[in-house]
């Protein structure tokens, strides 16, 4: 399996990559539309404060008078309220685009998450998958919603700022300019590293949660092993190390700035000096005479000038990093089902969203595998030319080792894969002939781990049938044996099971998941029979469950308890993607194979005591 | 959890964490107040340099500086060599560079510290508490305190407490610069700070109601796409996937909603803020031009008031936002304290360590859960001769985990005694009880490390030892068989292992232990019964003099047994042997019938065939 940690972000900036991301943005491009014009206005707004003082100066201070000054505070304030407005309007644009983008990428991630094959879900961790829509997903947002918009700002507030300066004095203006490439360089350099030495810390810190994760899930068996300290020792040198990493990383934060800041004053000093020796000398040194209050507003740009630099290195930063959460996201939205009905197949039945179930036809449950061979994505060769015919209603118990193919098989059936080669046939024609939920309607499916969904008990039951009444959830509750024990919760069928179910015992989840597949009325039901120890009682129950569940339907089990396999009307003995064996229990036993082999070892009491007394 | 006397107090705890770091802190302080004073001093120079330089105004320095200046030739040696002035610019820069550094380097020195005490106190204090506590805990919540109230309080003693200094610093010089120098445009230049202090103050607090809706949102929006996904197979199987994909529709967009109406609040605050403040630079721009064009102040005095007035204004803004942090990282503590302050198990300075090799003797032990009193075993008495195996069957809440339990005293006796070899366990050291006292639980835990790390997890033994081990607990097989054999991982991040795999490992790490009593609290439950007898067999020829206990409901190991003992509902019903069970009326005999019927039935099946 391959290793899914966080990938590193040396690779290049990859444009297509975000115009892909761009794209799916499409909803909100007039929001983004709107948040640069905002921006933009507040940008030269910013820029047009220093000259209002400046002309204030050289206005009213240098002449001494007062006229027009309600015209300038006129000014002022429709600026700040222009401002105001502006900033206002961009931020709810902005965050329309941010939250907007985070929606639609989830809801189509979600969609295809729901249309991809096993075989992906085999290779990805839910984990895994979950931070794609979660983590990544608010990544990305934030990037369009937030790192553009900072990125447009810094650029119109830059190259306003340039303007105005070259309209001052525009040689200075050059000069200073030249601090620009050291100070882009710099900026760049140091974000990365900060970005860098962040990423190893939360790489730590994830250590650290996983430590505590364990630390406290894992108490109850630490205490029985006496390994309290042994674990405090390993937990110590996981949080020395965190402390040691985000040490540096803040080491690291600490000094940009004051070096940044160092640099971009020498731009100040020298409009200080240069200015300064203009106004004093009175005479043009490069270009025109400075008065005071142009001085004034010319230093003013130098120091807010170097800002923005910094933070477009920020972003390029931040871009570049969350360029791996882009190319995940984009890799879940662009992978291919490999499993799809074909257009002239969806045409009849519809698709996954919109069946048309009218064009359904009744499945009966005849099950045919016709020279079907299947290998795994990564080339294991699971069956070979495996030949099967099962009439509508049989029971087949299905036996084996683990890894001998007994769940492919039944995987095959549900259509949760399809054969490398070979067909399947139900009822007569190929599956792939009608659509996947035209088949997964009729099919009843249980696990071995129950999983239950969040919500009521009654919820759980009608989970395949919403529109079931009461009446029916009730009635499936009883048929399986699920009802007593039902009404003995507070509050019977409407308790709530908590997440995953995990209110319920692994007994109770299994027979709440034995009404839930009755309820729907399958043709063909598939049981991976539990092998987890429930008490005497909740056994014979779900004993009873299985074979009220069975009757009428064609049904395969992965079976482990024997009383399962023995009331089977066919039992197949798979080994290494083969049938060894086929046959009822009594034509199995008398066949003394590796049925009987297996029947003999669970039940033979001599012999388990023949190895505890060391005599076989 | 601990709440009567002690309620722990969130505050002097936290200034205890401070007061130790208290080096790190008094440096950052120096160096906070050094940036403010440069802060305030740049502007000066600007002033200073249009004002006496440029201009002719008298000098406005003090005396100690102006007479230096004097002293290089005044006014004209400056105009001649302006560039001093542009160097005394950078050279505060970098001073102010220098000690910023130094002020970012220290707090986080000290908070990384606090950070570290903490968590590692947490650990080392949850390791230490007693197993009763972790039954009831709940570790997410554990986990959480851990993990982000840890975080919480670390970045409000790195970054905010400082700047909660700093925003003072500036506000209380900066009005003392001010006033000096003219009080009336000091008053109209502070009249809209109060509001916008509210305003900002105000606005944290209300939000945080929003954030947390928004918060609980995507919680709400991750379990289902979390449920969605570990139930993709039912999804399926069922043909639901056009319901959930409204179920999640509807989540996302309630997320979206949330998020959009906070959007909407920060939008407010941030636009309303910026006119505070501009409303505020504006008006002291323009009474500073009334008074300038009056002649009551000179030019560079202008720019000074609106430079300290704009510098003075975020802070202000940014002091709501670390007080009403502040309120939450104080919630923060309170919730680590409570963890702190639960009881550990107690140190037993006088407690003794004796071979355990002896009978175990139950005698009239009752036990019921401290916090709800209700019952658990009621007057146990029984005996286990040392060196033999006992066998324990019992239903679900019978009390037979709980009677296992109190043999490593992880549980102690309401009333009763528990003796081996004669010694009473409550006076045995319970490190020394549980090293010697071998328990293996249904439902082990593994450590997320190597398969092989895991059967040697209590460290000292060997490879011979440890292979070994993993043979006698049949797991070499599967073992073998895995990705990387010894090496594959196992937990979170690593392979899933089968409940029986698990099962096994942890048989195997716990014989490494020096055993002199052994308990399988059902713990080969989900090992195949071919598998059980196996490790059954391979044990009895392992150590000779182990006493062994085994909860079971398979009767092959029951049968097996030197004696039985039934629990039903907390009571011991009956004892003895497989033979003596069988001749009784009771839940032995029954469990053992069922048996019995399967076995006839095999015969039957033979003889319907045809008999072999």
């Amino acid at each position: 399996m391959q290793s899914f940690q966080e990938e590193d972000y040396t690779k290049r900036f990859d444009l297509s990559l975000w115009k892909k991301i761009i794209r799916l943005a499409k909803p909100y491009h007039k929001n983004l539309l709107l948040t640069m014009m905002y921006m933009a206005v507040c940008a030269v707004l910013d820029v047009v404060w220093p000259r209002m003082t400046g002309f204030a100066m050289d206005t009213f201070i240098k002449d001494g008078h007062t006229n027009g000054l309600i015209w300038f505070t006129i000014a002022c304030l429709g600026i700040t309220v222009v401002q105001v407005f502006a900033i206002y309007m961009f931020q709810i644009h902005s965050g329309r685009t941010e939250t907007g983008t985070c929606y639609t990428i989830r809801k189509l991630g979600f969609r295809k998450l729901q249309e991809l094959p096993f075989s992906y879900y085999d290779r990805m961790p839910v984990g895994y998958l979950m931070s794609r829509l979660t983590n990544d997903t608010q990544r990305l947002g934030d990037t369009i919603g937030w790192s553009i918009l900072d990125l447009c700002w810094g650029a119109v507030f830059l190259v306003s700022c340039t303007v105005q300066m070259l309209l001052l004095n525009w040689r200075l203006t050059l000069v200073i300019l030249l601090v620009l490439p050291p100070l882009a360089v710099i900026s760049w350099k140091f974000q990365k590293g900060i970005l860098e030495s962040y990423r190893q810390v939360r790489k730590r810190n994830s250590q650290i949660t996983a430590g505590f994760n364990e630390g406290i899930n894992g108490a109850k068996t630490t205490k029985t092993l006496v390994r309290e300290e042994l674990n405090i020792e390993e937990f110590n040198a996981v949080s020395a190390d965190m402390k040691k990493a985000s040490v540096r990383a803040a080491t690291l934060s600490a000094l940009f700035l004051p070096i940044v800041v160092s640099i971009g004053s020498i731009g100040t000093a020298w409009a200080l000096w240069q200015g300064g020796s203009s106004i004093i000398n009175g005479v043009e040194i490069m270009g025109t005479v400075m008065t005071i209050g142009t001085l004034q507003v010319f230093v003013n740009y130098t120091v807010s000038f170097f800002q923005p630099v910094r933070d477009i290195a920020r972003i390029f930063a931040e871009m570049q990093s969350a360029q791996a959460a882009a190319e995940r996201v984009v890799s879940l939205l662009e992978t291919e089902p490999d499993i799809v009905d074909s257009p002239e197949v969806e045409a009849v039945f519809g698709d996954n969203f919109h069946p048309k179930r009218e064009n359904w036809p009744a499945l009966i449950g005849d099950i045919d595998f016709e020279d079907v061979t299947f290998r795994y994505k990564d080339g294991e060769q699971v069956l070979e030319h495996f030949n099967l015919h099962v009439d509508h209603g049989q029971t087949i118990a299905l036996v084996g080792e683990t890894g001998s193919g007994k769940s492919t098989i039944v995987n095959l059936i549900c259509r949760f894969y399809e054969p490398t080669s070979g067909r399947i046939l139900i009822d007569g024609a190929d599956y792939r002939t009608r659509s996947q939920l035209w088949l997964q309607s009729n099919l009843g499916y249980v696990l071995q781990s129950p999983h239950l969904f969040s919500g009521t008990v009654a919820d759980n039951i009608r989970y395949g049938r919403p529109d079931a009444t009461m009446e029916e959830v009730q009635a499936a509750a009883r048929m399986v044996g699920a009802e007593d024990f039902i009404l003995a919760m507070k509050d019977g069928f409407d308790a709530n099971v908590g997440e995953g179910g995990n209110r319920l015992s692994t007994g109770q989840k299994q027979l709440i998941s034995f009404a839930r597949a009755i309820l729907t009325n399958p043709s063909i039901f598939v049981l991976d029979e539990a092998t987890s120890s429930v008490d005497t009682e909740t056994e014979q129950l779900i004993q009873n469950a299985i074979q009220t569940v069975l009757s009428g339907r064609t049904s395969f089990i992965i079976a482990h308890r024997l009383s399962t396999i023995r009331s089977a009307d066919r039992i197949l003995v798979i080994q290494n993607g083969k049938i060894t064996e086929d046959g009822t229990h009594r034509q199995l036993i008398a066949k003394q194979g590796y049925y009987y082999q297996l029947y003999t070892n669970q039940f033979q009491e001599e012999q388990g005591l023949d190895i505890l007394d060391g005599k076989a | 959890m601990h709440k009567k006397n002690n309620k722990p107090k969130a505050f002097p705890a936290m200034m205890a964490l401070i007061g130790q770091n208290w080096t790190s802190y008094l440096g950052a302080l120096i160096a906070t107040v050094m940036i403010v004073i440069i802060g305030f001093i740049t502007p000066l120079v600007l002033a200073e340099t249009i004002d006496f330089v440029l201009d002719t105004k008298p000098s406005t320095l003090p005396e100690f500086v102006r007479a230096a200046v004097e002293n290089l030739g005044g006014r004209d040696f400056l105009r001649a060599n302006l560039w001093v002035m542009g160097l005394a610019l950078i050279l505060l820069n970098v001073v102010n560079g220098v000690f910023t550094y130094v002020k970012g380097r220290l707090s986080a020195v000290a908070s990384e510290n606090i950070s570290q005490t903490l968590r590692e106190r947490l650990y080392a204090h949850l390791q230490r508490l007693p197993f009763a506590y972790h039954v009831k805990a709940e570790t997410g919540d554990l986990i959480q305190r851990c993990t982000s109230d840890v975080d919480t309080i670390r970045r409000f003693l790195s970054v905010q407490v400082m700047e909660v200094v700093n925003s003072v610093l500036m506000i209380v010089i900066a009005l003392a610069i001010l006033l000096q120098k003219n009080v009336q445009i000091t008053l109209y230049s502070m009249i809209l700070v109060p509001p916008l202090f509210v305003f900002a103050t105000w606005f944290f607090s209300m939000v945080h109601k929003s954030f947390k809706d928004a918060d609980e949102c995507e919680g709400r929006m991750s379990a289902a796409l979390q449920e969605n996904l570990s139930g993709v197979r039912v999804v399926r199987a069922f043909g639901q996937q056009q319901r959930e994909v409204e179920k999640f529709e509807d989540k996302n967009a309630t997320l979206r909603k949330k998020w959009l109406r906070l959007n909407v609040l920060s939008a407010i605050y941030w636009s309303g803020g910026d006119l505070f403040s501009m409303l505020q630079s504006m008006i002291t721009l323009l009474v500073c031009i009334v008074f300038a064009v009056r002649g009551d102040i000179t030019a560079g005095e202008l720019i000074i008031f609106t430079s300290y007035i704009g510098m003075l204004l975020w802070p202000v803004r940014s002091l709501g936002r670390t007080l009403s942090d502040m309120g939450k990282s104080m919630v923060a503590m309170g919730r680590i304290q409570e963890i702190l302050h639960a009881e550990p198990e107690p140190d037993e300075p006088d407690a003794v360590k004796p071979d355990l090799h002896g009978d175990i003797v139950f005698d009239h032990v009752s036990f019921a859960y401290p916090d709800d009193g209700v019952p658990v075993l009621k007057d146990v008495s029984f005996t286990i001769p040392a060196g033999s195996t006992a066998a324990v069957l019992g239903g679900t809440g019978s009390g037979k985990s709980t009677m296992m339990y109190l043999l490593q005293r992880l549980y102690e006796p309401t009333s009763g005694q528990i003796t081996i070899g004669g010694v009473d366990i409550m006076t045995i050291d319970r490190s020394h009880l549980r090293s010697h006292v071998g328990l293996i639980l249904q439902e082990p835990f593994l450590y997320s490390k190597t398969i092989y790390e895991n059967v040697g997890i209590i460290g000292g033994r060997d490879e011979n030892g440890i292979h070994h081990a993993a043979d006698v607990a049949r797991a070499s097989g599967f073992i073998a068989r895995a990705d990387k054999g010894w090496e594959t991982l196992v937990g979170e991040r690593g392979v899933t292992l089968s409940g029986g795999q698990k099962q096994r490992i942890a048989i195997a790490r716990t014989l490494l232990k020096d055993n002199h009593v052994l308990i399988f609290d059902d713990s080969l439950s989900a090992v195949d019964t071919e598998t059980d007898a196996q490790i059954r067999a391979a044990l009895k020829g392992e150590k000779s003099g182990v006493t062994t206990l085994i909860i079971s409901h398979r009767v092959t190991t029951l049968s097996q047994a030197d004696m039985i003992l039934v629990l039903e509902d907390g009571r011991i019903t009956q004892q003895g042997t497989h033979e003596e069970l069988c001749a009784q009326e009771g839940l032995y005999r029954r469990i053992n019938a069922i048996q019995n019927t399967l076995e006839e039935e095999l015969t039957q099946a033979i003889k319907a065939e045809g008999g072999v």
